[in-house]
C-alpha cells in the first residue's frame, strides 16, 4: 500500500524505506542535494539537502520518510540556509571559476546559480593544496574537493580499488590516494573506473578533454540543476 | 520643469583586467538609455580624479596593493550602494592565484631570480604601489551591498542589474544571466 | 628498516590481524616507533591485507597518532579553560623558552615537543599535562623546572617522581552510590534472582535515565536491544569522557571499577549480550593495568566469563579498547565506527545502535556513570532509586566541580539540587557564571542560580566549571569554540566550516578587529550549525557563544573596533613584506596614520 507525506503543502507517495528524498524524485520533486548519488546508499555530509520535517531540521537524503510528515523545503528559510552552506563550501576551497574545466557542468556551481549564491559572503580560507597530474590520464586539482566521498564510495564499493580516502579531520580534512608516494600515478587507477566519473565538482578531470564542450551546450547553461537533475532520472 | 535628475555613478577597477568595464561598455542600445538616468562620477570613462558623493560604486577586480585599498575605502565612504563586479572583485579572481605562494617568493622569483633576467632588483619607485601579502575579494576589506558575478558578467547582465537599481528594486539576476565564468 | 617489520608483525599478532582493530594496532605500532611513519602505514596494511588509504585515512584522525616525526618526549599541555585559569599558558611559555623551542615546532635534536591537547580530565587538580601519554598533574613553576631538567638529562618518563603523576579523587560529597559499600557480585546477584524479566522490570521502574549527556531513558535502550533481531549483541561502556570539564568517570573507574563492570553484566543479563566493550579515552590510559586487575579478580570469582555464577547460557566478557585523542568519539555512533577500527565519523540515524550497532550487532552503548547505578537499582530496587531525584530525573548525579572555588572535586547529589547549592558547598564566592555540561553546555548567570540540575531544567553531563567575577566570558566562549574546532570530525559541511568560521570571527574579536557586524554573522553561523549540523558536537558547539552573547554581550561589544565593519586582519602588516623587500619608509608604503577616513 502506498503512503503519503506532505512535500511544502503538496502530498508525496512513498513506500516503506524511501528516504524522503528519494520519495520526492521519485515523485517528480526536487530536493537540492550534492552528496548523495542515486545508486548509492545516502552520505550525509553536504547537508544540502537539509528540510524541515515536522518542524525539526533533518536531512533529506538520510531520513526515511513516515506517513503524514509535514516537510518544508522550497521555503526562503531552508534556501537560505542552503546558500549559506554553498558559501561555506566556497570559501573552504579555491573555487575560480572562470579558469575550471567543470564549470557550466558543476553541480556545487549550478546549486549556486539557482540558490541565487552571488557571493561567498564569508573570509575565503584560501588553502594550499597541489594538484596531482602524475597520472597519464587523469588530474586531480584538490582544490574544489567537496569531501562528498562519491569517489571514495565508487572506487570502494564498484571498483574495488580503494583508490581514495580521506584523512586528518575537521577543517584539515583532505583527500589521499592508495599509495605510499601519495601520487596517483602510483596506484592502479583508471580512466574508465566508475570513481573517475563520479565527481560532482572539477577535482577528477580527463585530461586533453577540458573545455570541449562550447559555453552554451554545457549541462546547466540553459536550465537549472532541478530540471537537469528530475531529467536525467525521468 | 527641470529634467529629472539623473542617478550619480563611479566605478573603478581595482585588481582586474578591465574586462567587466568593457562588459559595461557592451550595453549596446542600452547605452544611450543609461546616460539618460546616469551621470558618471570618478571613472575610468571620465576624467574625474576623485570620487564624490555617489548613489552607486562599481567596483571591478580585487584587492591586491595599498592603492586599491586607498580607492576602495573612498568609494565605500561616498558611495550609498557598493557592487561587487565580477568575480575579481567577488572572490579575488585570477589576481589572487598568488595568495598560495608566499608575496616574498612571488616578488623575488619575479625581479630577481627570472632566467634572463638584467638589472635585478625589487622596484623601490614610491610611485609604485605596494603589494598586500595576499589578494582580497572586495567584501573583505569594506562592506559590500551587492554582488555581480561573471567573469566578465554578460553586458546583459550588468544592464539587468543597474535597471533592477535604478528602479528601486532589489537587483535579481534571472537565471541564464547568472554566470560565475 | 626490518624494525618496522618486525614491530607491525607483532603488534598485528597482538590482535589476531583483525582489521577491526587497527586503531588498537596503529596504537601499539607508535609505542614502538614514536611515530606511524609512510613505510609503517604501508606495512600495517599489507600486514592486515587492507588498502594503505584505509590505514592512513584512519592515522590521520586520531590526534594522538602521529605521521610526522615527533621529539622523544611528547608533552602536550591540557587546554581547557580551567587550566587556562590555573596558568597553563605561562607555564607552557615558560617551559618552551627552558627547552629552547617553539610550541607545535619539533626541537632542532628531536628530543622534544610542546604542544596543547583538549581538556584531559583533571580540571580539579591541574593544571595538567601529558609526556607521551601519562598524566602529570598539578603543574607549577617547580614542576616546570624539574620537567625541563629531566628532559635534558633524557632521564626515561618510568624514571620521573612518582608524585607527578599522582591523580587523587577528590571526592568531596557523597550520596548513594558513592556513599554506601558495595560488595562485588551483590546487585549481579539480586538481579539473577528476579530473572531477566523481572529485573528488566525493575530498570522500567527506576526510570532510570543516561548520564552521558542525552538523558535517554535506559531501560527503554536495553529493551530495544533485547528485542531487536540478531545474535551476538554487545553492551558498549563509554568511557570517553571527553566533554571539558567532566571527570567524574575518570573517578568512578579508579575507584568504583566493579560497580561499572557489575553494571555491564547486569545489562548483559538483561539483553541477552555476550560481549562486553569498554571504550577508554586514551588520556585514562594509566588506569588501564588497575581495571584489568578487576577484571581478573571478576574472571575469577564467576562474575565474568562463561556460566557466570554458575547459571548456564549466562556468558559475558569485556574486552578494552583505547581511543586516541578525539572528543567526537564519544558520540555513540563515532565510537562505533571507532570501535570497529575507523575514523570517528557519526553515523546515519536511524538505524540506531540498538538496532545495528557495533559490526552491525544490535549494541547498548551507556555511559559509566549510567552503569554503576544500575548496581543500586538492583540492590534497593527500581521503586526505592526512583523515589530519590525529581519526578523526571530519578537517582542521583555525579557532577565534576572545577574552577573558582575553594573545593574542587566530585559531588554526588540526588538531582535536582540547586546550582546555588553547589556553589554553596564547593566553596565559590563572587561567581559570575557556571558552565554546567562542559563546552556544549549551558552557562548560567546569577539570575539562574536557583535553578537545578536535572534533566527537564539544566541538563548536565557531569561538568560544572566555576567562574568569579575576574574572568572574562568572551574568554571563556573563545576557548570552547577553539575546542569545537580542533574536535570537528569534518564530516559535514555547517560544523566543518561553522565552527572554523565561527572561531575566525572570535580571533578577529579578540584581536581587537570586530564590529558590530560581524555578531550579525555570528549568529547566522550559529544557526547553521544548530540546524544544520550532522551530530550533537555541531548543534551544541555554538552554545557557549549563543549564551555569552545574551547573558553576557558586553564582553563583545567592549571589544568592538567600529560599529559598521572591519576587515579581519590589519591591513597595513600586510605591506611589511613589500615594505622590506623593497627597503621602503615613504608615506604612501602606510596604509595608517595618514588621515583618512575610515569606511
Ligand atoms: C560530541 C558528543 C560527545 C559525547 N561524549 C560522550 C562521552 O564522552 N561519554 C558519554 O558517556 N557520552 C557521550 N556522548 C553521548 C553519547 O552519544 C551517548 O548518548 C551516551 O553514551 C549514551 O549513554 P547514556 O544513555 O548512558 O547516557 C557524547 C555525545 C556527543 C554528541
Ligand atoms: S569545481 Fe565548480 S564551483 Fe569549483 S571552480 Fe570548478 S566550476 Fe567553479
Ligand atoms: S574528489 Fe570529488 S568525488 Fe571525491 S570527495 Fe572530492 S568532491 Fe567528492
Ligand atoms: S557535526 Fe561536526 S563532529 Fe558531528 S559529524 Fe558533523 S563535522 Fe563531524
Ligand atoms: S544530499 Fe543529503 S547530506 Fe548531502
Amino acid at each position: 500500500m502506498n503512503r503519503e507525506f506532505m512535500l511544502d503543502g503538496l502530498p508525496v507517495a512513498f513506500t516503506e524505506g524511501q528516504t524522503i528524498l528519494q520519495a520526492a524524485r521519485a515523485a517528480g520533486r526536487y530536493i537540492p542535494s550534492l552528496c548523495w548519488h542515486p545508486d548509492f546508499p545516502p552520505h550525509g555530509s553536504c547537508k544540502l539537502c537539509i528540510v524541515k520535517a515536522n518542524g525539526r531540521h533533518v536531512s533529506a537524503c538520510a531520513l526515511p520518510a513516515r506517513e503524514g510528515m509535514e516537510v518544508e523545503s522550497d521555503t526562503p528559510e531552508i534556501n537560505g540556509e542552503r546558500r549559506a552552506l554553498l558559501q561555506m563550501l566556497f570559501v573552504e576551497g579555491n573555487h575560480f571559476c572562470p579558469s575550471c574545466e567543470k564549470s557550466g557542468n558543476c553541480q556545487l556551481q549550478a546549486q549556486a546559480y539557482e540558490l541565487e549564491m552571488t557571493s561567498a559572503r564569508f573570509d575565503y580560507l584560501f588553502p594550499v593544496r597541489p594538484v596531482d597530474a602524475s597520472h597519464p590520464d587523469i588530474l586531480l586539482d584538490f582544490n574544489r574537493c567537496i569531501f562528498c566521498e562519491l569517489c571514495v564510495r565508487a572506487s570502494r564499493d564498484v571498483d574495488g580499488k580503494h583508490i581514495f580516502a580521506l584523512t586528518e579531520r575537521g577543517i584539515h580534512k583532505h583527500l589521499v590516494v592508495n599509495a605510499e608516494s601519495g601520487r596517483l600515478s602510483d596506484t592502479d587507477f583508471a580512466a574508465d573506473d566508475l570513481a573517475a566519473h563520479i565527481c560532482p565538482v572539477g577535482v577528477i578531470l580527463h585530461k586533453r578533454v577540458g573545455f570541449q564542450r562550447p559555453i552554451g551546450q554545457r549541462d546547466y547553461d540553459h536550465e537549472p540543476i532541478s530540471q537537469v537533475a528530475m531529467e536525467e532520472s525521468s | 520643469m527641470s529634467a529629472p535628475e539623473k542617478t550619480r555613478v563611479a566605478t573603478a577597477s581595482l585588481a582586474g583586467c578591465f574586462g567587466c568595464h568593457m562588459s559595461l561598455l557592451d550595453i549596446d542600445e542600452h547605452l544611450f538609455e543609461l546616460v539618460e538616468k546616469v551621470e558618471f562620477d570618478r571613472s575610468p570613462l571620465t576624467d574625474i580624479k576623485h570620487c564624490g558623493a555617489c548613489e552607486i560604486g562599481l567596483i571591478e577586480g580585487g584587492v591586491c596593493n595599498a592603492e586599491n585599498i586607498h580607492v576602495l575605502r573612498e568609494f565605500r565612504q561616498h558611495c550609498k550602494i557598493l557592487v561587487a563586479v565580477g568575480a575579481c572583485a567577488i572572490n579575488g579572481g585570477l589576481p589572487a592565484q598568488r595568495n598560495y605562494f608566499k608575496l616574498d617568493d612571488c616578488l623575488r622569483q619575479v625581479y630577481q631570480y627570472r632566467i634572463g633576467m638584467t638589472d635585478a632588483g625589487i622596484p623601490d619607485d614610491p610611485e609604485l604601489p605596494l603589494l598586500l601579502e595576499r589578494v582580497h575579494p572586495i567584501h573583505e576589506i569594506v562592506r559590500v551591498d551587492y554582488f555581480l558575478p561573471g567573469c566578465p558578467p554578460s553586458g546583459e547582465a550588468i544592464w539587468s542589474f543597474l535597471s533592477d537599481l535604478l528602479a528601486g528594486r532589489t537587483p535579481r539576476l534571472p537565471y541564464s544571466l547568472m554566470h560565475f565564468d | 628498516m626490518p624494525d618496522i617489520e618486525r614491530v607491525v608483525h607483532a603488534a598485528a599478532a597482538r590482535y589476531e590481524h583483525d582489521a577491526t582493530q587497527l586503531l588498537q594496532i596503529l596504537i601499539a605500532v607508535q609505542d614502538e616507533l614514536g611515530y606511524l611513519s609512510p613505510p609503517a602505514l604501508t606495512a600495517i596494511a599489507t600486514t592486515l591485507n587492507i588498502p594503505r588509504s584505509r590505514v592512513q585515512g584512519v592515522a590521520g584522525f586520531y590526534s594522538f597518532l602521529y605521521t610526522e616525526p615527533v621529539g622523544r618526549y611528547r608533552i602536550l599541555f591540557a587546554d581547557n579553560i580551567t587550566d587556562r585559569m590555573l596558568g597553563a599558558p605561562l607555564l607552557l611559555d615558560e617551559l618552551c623558552r627552558k627547552l629552547w623551542l617553539e610550541r607545535g615546532k619539533l626541537s632542532e635534536d628531536g628530543l622534544v615537543s610542546i604542544d596543547t591537547t583538549s581538556c584531559t580530565g583533571l580540571c580539579d587538580q591541574g593544571p595538567a599535562l601529558l609526556v607521551n601519554g601519562r598524566v602529570v598533574t598539578r603543574v607549577d613553576h617547580r614542576r616546570i623546572n624539574r620537567i625541563a631538567e629531566l628532559v635534558r638529562r633524557q632521564v626515561p618518563v618510568e624514571d620521573w617522581p612518582a608524585e607527578f603523576f599522582h591523580i587523587d579523587d577528590n571526592i568531596c560529597r557523597r550520596d548513594a552510590l558513592l556513599g554506601t559499600p558495595f560488595k562485588p557480585g551483590s546487585a549481579l546477584i539480586a538481579a539473577m534472582r528476579l530473572g531477566r524479566n523481572d529485573w528488566l522490570q525493575e530498570m522500567h521502574k527506576s526510570k532510570l535515565r543516561g548520564r552521558g549527556g542525552a538523558g535517554f531513558t535506559t531501560a527503554v535502550k536495553w529493551t530495544g536491544c533485547r528485542d531487536a533481531p540478531g545474535q551476538q549483541k554487545v553492551i558498549v561502556c563509554n568511557a570517553y569522557e571527553g566533554e571539558p570539564g567532566t571527570f567524574k568517570d575518570r573517578v568512578l573507574l579508579n575507584s568504583f571499577a566493579d560497580h561499572v563492570f557489575e553494571g555491564m553484566t547486569l545489562a548483559s543479563w538483561a539483553t541477552g549480550a555476550q560481549l562486553g566493550l569498554v571504550y577508554l579515552r586514551g588520556e585514562y590510559r594509566y588506569l588501564w593495568p588497575a581495571l584489568h586487575e578487576v577484571l581478573e579478580r571478576r574472571r575469577a570469582a564467576g562474575l565474568l566469563g562463561k556460566a557466570i555464577l554458575g547459571t548456564p547460557g549466562f556468558d559475558f566478557d569485556i574486552q578494552f579498547h583505547l581511543g586516541a585523542g578525539s572528543y567526537v568519539c564519544g558520540e555513540e555512533t563515532a565510537l562505533l565506527e571507532s570501535l570497529e577500527g575507523k575514523r570517528g565519523t557519526p553515523r546515519i540515524r536511524p538505524p540506531f545502535p540498538v538496532v545495528r550497532g557495533y559490526l552491525g550487532r544490535p549494541t547498548v552503548v551507556n555511559n559509566v556513570e549510567t552503569l554503576a547505578k544500575t548496581c543500586l537499582i538492583a540492590l534497593q530496587g527500581g521503586s526505592a532509586f526512583a523515589a530519590t531525584g525529581t519526578r523526571q530525573s530519578t537517582g542521583t548525579k555525579l557532577l565534576s566541580v572545577s574552577g573558582d572555588c575553594a573545593a574542587p572535586g566530585i559531588y554526588e547529589y540526588p538531582f535536582g539540587v540547586s546550582i546555588a547549592k553547589v556553589l554553596d558547598d564547593c566553596g565559590a564566592s563572587d561567581t559570575q557564571a557556571v558552565q554546567v555540561g562542559g563546552a556544549s553546555g549551558m552557562m548560567m548567570a546569577t539570575y539562574e542560580f536557583h535553578r537545578s540540575i536535572a534533566c527537564e531544567d539544566v541538563p548536565s553531563a557531569g561538568a560544572f566549571m566555576v567562574f568569579d567575577s575576574s574572568r572574562d566570558p568572551f574568554e571563556i566562549a573563545h576557548n570552547f569554540v577553539d575546542f569545537f574546532v580542533h574536535e570537528s570530525c569534518g564530516f559535514c559541511t555547517p560544523c566543518r566550516l561553522g565552527t572554523t568560521l565561527l572561531k575566525g570571527y572570535m580571533d578577529k574579536i579578540a584581536r581587537g578587529y570586530g564590529a558590530k557586524v560581524d555578531l550579525a554573522d555570528i549568529d547566522w553561523v550559529n544557526r547553521l550549525l544548530k540546524n544544520a549540523s550532522h551530530c550533537g558536537l555541531g548543534t551544541t558547539a555554538p552554545n557557549p557563544v549563543v549564551d555569552t552573547l545574551v547573558k553576557f554581550r558586553p564582553a563583545y561589544e567592549r571589544r568592538m573596533q567600529s560599529l559598521d565593519f572591519e576587515p579581519a586582519f590589519d591591513l597595513d602588516a600586510e605591506l611589511e613584506t613589500a615594505r622590506r623587500l623593497t627597503g621602503r619608509a615613504d608615506p604612501a608604503a602606510y596604509l595608517n596614520g595618514n588621515n583618512e577616513a575610515r569606511p
